[in-house]
Order: C-alpha cells, then sequence, then structure tokens
C-alpha cells in the first residue's frame, strides 16, 4: 500500500499544479477539435468527397475525424513528456526533492504516467464530444475510441520519457517534434490512407505505434472492427509502451538514484 | 550626491537596429540546428496535405475560371503561414521571455542603442529567420514544379517578408501587453483558426457571403491571397490591396510596440 501512496502523491503535485491553468487548457482541448474537424473535415473534405465521393466508403469527416483523436493523444503524450518531465529532472530539480522523501523512482514513473493518462484522457473526451456533436460515432462502441487513443499515446509516453531522461538541455525536443511527432501526424494514416504512400514509406508507417492506434481508434468509430485486427492494432501500441517502460526505468535510476 | 538618472531622449527613428539583430544572431549561434529543423514543418505539410490528402482531390478553383492542382492550391498557403507563424513564435514568446525574465533590453538600453533600435531590431532579425525558411520553401516548390513563373516565386519570397513583417510587427505589439505564459495560450486560439481558415486548405466560396466578407479581412487571408497569385500566375490589382494591408499592419505595430516599450524601460 505504501507503493501506492507514493504513486498518488506524484500524481497530486501535478493535479495541483494544473489546477491552476485548466482553464486555458480545456480551452484549448475543446476548440482545436472543433477548429479541424470543421475546417479540414467539412470544408477540405467537402473537395475530397465530390472529388473521390469519400474515403474507403466514408465521407471524409468520418474518416477523418477517429484518426484525429489519436494523434491528438500522441501529441498530448509527447509534449507531457518532454518539458515537464525535464523541467522536474533538472531545471525545477523537483524529483530531487520527491525522491529525498519515502516517494520511490518506480513511484515517479507510474505516477507520471498516470498523469499522462489523466492529461489524455480530458483531451480525447473533448474530442469525442466535439466529434459527437458532428454527427460520428454513434454507438456504444465508439466510445472505445477513447481508450484506444489513450493507448495510442502511451506507446510515445515512454519512449519519450526515456529520451528526456538523457537531456543536458531542451534543443532535442524540437528535433523530436519536428523529425518524429509531425511527419507520423501528417502521413501516418491520419489525414490519408497509408497504401497512399510509396511503399517503402507505406513498410515504415506500419512499424510505429500511430498507424495501428489510428486503425484501431477509427475501426472502433465506424463499426467496421474485427477481433484479430484489433488485437494486433492494440498490441504493437501496448509494445512500445511496455518496452519505454523497461528503458525509462534503467535510465532515471541512473540519472536520478545518488 | 548626485543621482544618475537617464533623460527621457525625444522619440526618433530606429537607426542602430542593427547592434540588435547582431546580439541575436550571436545567441543562435550555439542553437542553429534549432532554427534549421523549422524549415522542415512547412515541406512535410505540403508532402502530406499537399500531395498525400491531394491525391484525393480535383483541381481546385481560384475564381475567374482557373483553377490549379491542389498541391498548387496548398503550397503558397503553406509558404504564407510559415512566415506568419515563424514571425509570430519568435516575437511573442521568444521576445516575452527576453522582455520578462533576461531583461535583456535593460541592458540594451544602457548603451547608445535606444528602445525604438531595440523594436525595430527584433521586427529585423523576426524577418531574416522568416526570409530563410521562405527562400528553402520555394526551392521546394520549384522543384516539384508548384510555381508558374521564376519571377512569381522570386516575388513570392518578397511577398513572404512583407507577411513576416507584419506579423513580426504585430506580435511584438501584442506581447508589450502580456503578463503572464498562458497568455501565449490565447495568440494560439487566434492563430490556429486562422491557419485552418484564411483560404489555406479550401477556397472561401465554401462560407456564406458574410464569413468570405470578415475572411477578407483577416491578416493571413490577405498574405495566403498575395503569395497565391504570385505563385499561380494570377496576378491582378488586388494584389496591390494584399500589399498596402500588410505594409499598414506592420507599421502600426512598430508603432504600437515602441510606445509601448518606452513607457515599460523609460521609467
Amino acid at each position: 500500500m505504501a507503493l501506492m501512496a507514493g504513486t498518488r502523491h506524484v500524481i497530486e503535485y501535478n493535479a495541483l499544479i494544473y489546477r491552476r491553468i485548466w482553464r486555458g487548457s480545456i480551452a484549448v482541448s475543446f476548440f482545436t477539435p472543433l477548429f479541424f474537424l470543421a475546417a479540414m473535415g467539412i470544408g477540405l473534405g467537402g473537395l475530397v468527397n465530390r472529388a473521390s465521393g469519400g474515403v474507403n466508403g466514408v465521407p471524409y469527416l468520418d474518416f477523418l475525424a477517429p484518426g484525429l483523436i489519436a494523434a491528438a493523444c500522441m501529441q498530448t503524450a509527447a509534449i507531457e513528456a518532454m518539458y515537464p518531465i525535464l523541467a522536474k529532472i533538472m531545471w525545477d530539480k523537483t524529483y530531487d526533492a520527491v525522491l529525498a522523501t519515502p516517494v520511490t523512482i518506480p513511484d515517479v514513473i507510474r505516477g507520471e504516467i498516470v498523469w499522462i493518462t489523466i492529461r489524455m484522457f480530458i483531451v480525447a473526451t473533448m474530442f469525442w464530444i466535439v466529434m459527437y456533436a458532428f454527427g460520428i460515432g454513434h454507438s456504444a462502441e465508439a466510445l472505445l475510441a477513447i481508450p484506444a487513443s489513450i493507448i495510442t499515446g502511451l506507446a510515445f509516453a515512454t519512449p519519450i520519457m526515456a529520451f528526456t531522461a538523457t537531456r543536458r538541455n531542451d534543443s532535442g525536443f524540437a528535433a523530436i517534434n519536428r523529425f518524429v511527432i509531425i511527419p507520423l501526424y501528417l502521413l501516418g494514416g491520419t489525414f490519408f490512407p497509408i497504401a497512399k504512400l510509396p511503399l517503402a514509406l507505406q513498410v515504415l508507417a506500419w512499424a510505429t505505434p500511430l498507424s495501428h492506434g489510428v486503425a484501431l481508434t477509427r475501426s472502433l468509430v465506424l463499426g467496421n472492427v474485427t477481433a484479430p485486427e484489433a488485437a494486433l492494432h492494440a498490441l504493437v501500441p501496448l509494445a512500445y509502451f511496455a518496452g519505454g517502460l523497461l528503458i525509462v526505468r534503467a535510465l532515471l535510476i541512473k540519472r536520478l538514484a545518488k | 550626491m548626485s543621482v544618475l538618472t537617464r533623460r527621457p531622449t525625444p522619440m526618433r527613428v530606429p537607426t542602430r537596429s542593427m547592434h540588435m539583430v547582431e546580439r541575436n544572431v550571436m545567441a543562435y549561434r550555439h542553437n542553429w540546428i534549432v532554427i534549421l529543423s523549422g524549415f522542415f514543418e512547412p515541406v512535410l505539410y505540403l508532402l502530406g496535405i499537399g500531395f498525400g490528402l491531394g491525391s484525393l482531390v480535383l483541381a481546385v478553383s481560384t475564381g475567374g475560371g482557373h483553377s490549379v492542382s491542389y498541391a498548387m492550391f496548398v503550397a503558397p498557403a503553406l509558404m504564407a503561414t510559415s512566415a506568419m507563424n515563424g514571425a509570430v513564435y519568435e516575437s511573442t514568446s521568444n521576445f516575452f521571455y527576453k522582455l520578462r525574465y533576461a531583461k535583456t533590453f535593460e541592458a540594451v538600453i544602457q548603451t547608445p542603442v535606444g528602445v525604438e533600435d531595440a523594436a525595430m531590431g527584433e521586427v529585423i532579425w523576426a524577418v531574416i529567420r522568416g526570409c530563410l525558411y521562405s527562400i528553402g520553401f520555394v526551392v521546394i516548390m520549384e522543384a516539384l514544379g508548384l510555381i508558374a513563373s521564376p519571377w512569381g516565386g522570386a516575388l513570392s519570397v518578397l511577398a513572404a517578408l512583407l507577411i513576416g513583417f507584419a506579423f513580426a510587427a504585430l506580435g511584438t505589439a501584442i506581447t508589450t501587453f502580456m503578463r503572464q505564459w498562458q497568455d501565449h495560450e490565447i495568440v494560439q486560439l487566434a492563430l490556429q483558426p486562422m491557419f485552418l481558415f484564411s483560404a489555406t486548405f479550401f477556397p472561401i466560396t465554401v462560407y456564406p457571403p458574410i464569413l468570405q466578407a470578415f475572411v477578407e479581412v483577416t491578416p493571413l487571408y490577405r498574405g495566403v491571397h498575395l503569395i497565391r497569385g504570385l505563385t499561380t500566375g494570377q496576378v491582378d490589382a488586388g494584389l496591390l490591396v494584399d500589399v498596402l494591408y500588410l505594409v499598414l499592419l506592420g507599421a502600426a505595430g512598430v508603432a504600437v510596440a515602441s510606445v509601448r516599450l518606452r513607457r515599460r524601460l523609460l521609467k
């Protein structure tokens, strides 16, 4: 039980900070999907539907919306696993203070992961509500889009935390953002089917967790999910998460344990 | 015992701005990878949205009976957007940090460099940075066959400079009113709809007339309109309206920023 108490304190710390900025954060989480679905889904989607009759047999908006939820969780997890974590390791030295108490490094890791999950839950839920208002995903199954996109984000949370644990300054974060997150966002199956990419990039895309997370979320919302496919699409992101967890554990112990 | 005080000098035309620019060049010497990587973002958008998603879209009408491929439609909008984003980022977040935390300007104005020089220098620096990105992007566009004529490509770099200037001036002016980091979220909330709805990804003819008129008076729309006219070769007098609009916006921004900075720094 003492173990869980340590984790809880780390979560509580993050929640107390978030209490000061939640208004802006929720507003962004609401307006971003609203603007994106209106512009890309309806505005640009109109051009797509007229030219190609939609994508994979559904209107473009229906194709886009679930993919964007998964991608939004990826972005949230990536940001939360970079700057705030490095600040606590190095700039504010929060972890040095934390570890002077009975809270342990595994507590810290668990607490941060739960906190990132909570942040993604907020983002995904706001997105889901906006999507519902646009008339998409009116089934009980579609609610599973929220956990599916959280799994997608978790696949990025632990590997990026591991990267953060090796950093001495923040200049690597811009590189991760521009060479990993944005390419995946734009080319990884969210805006158009991966089959439209050149073959080499298709192989690369299917090796990343985003494409699987997007496929899983999309099939749940569109109601064409099959069990074996869903299992594969969930396993790939979870494998990234588990691998990242092992590495971040080793690296944080190396960096923080004195 | 006499107290050294700084006599307020009358406002003057900034002539020593290049010192401020030099300071920024020096400060970024070790962080050039951050600047370089900024170039990839619009290129990725061009590949993903312009070509990837564009493969699902037919030609887009640009008015007057003309139509262009989707990549050709989107590319100039991405160029204008990237000029805006670069200028806004530099003139809000970075400038706020210098103003509020690094106290850079407190040090600067102890030298013969004045407040006007510093403000103008900040804007020039943001414009230079934007210029590097625009040239890179135009080269990519040309290589992909998305520019109708060479002079259109060359002029579009100048147009991107003008967009960068207007938004850098606007961003600097707005930042002088900011009190905390959370205020930057408001900037993001304004940038995002401009990015999405300014005829960037689809023509504004999909909107009802009243909304079209509204979009037409927003700054990014004027920038997109200007660059698109130049790169697609559909040049008409309307482009002069864009230029005039952006020049006036930039001048107003510089004026407001100078007045505000004087009030803040020369106490």
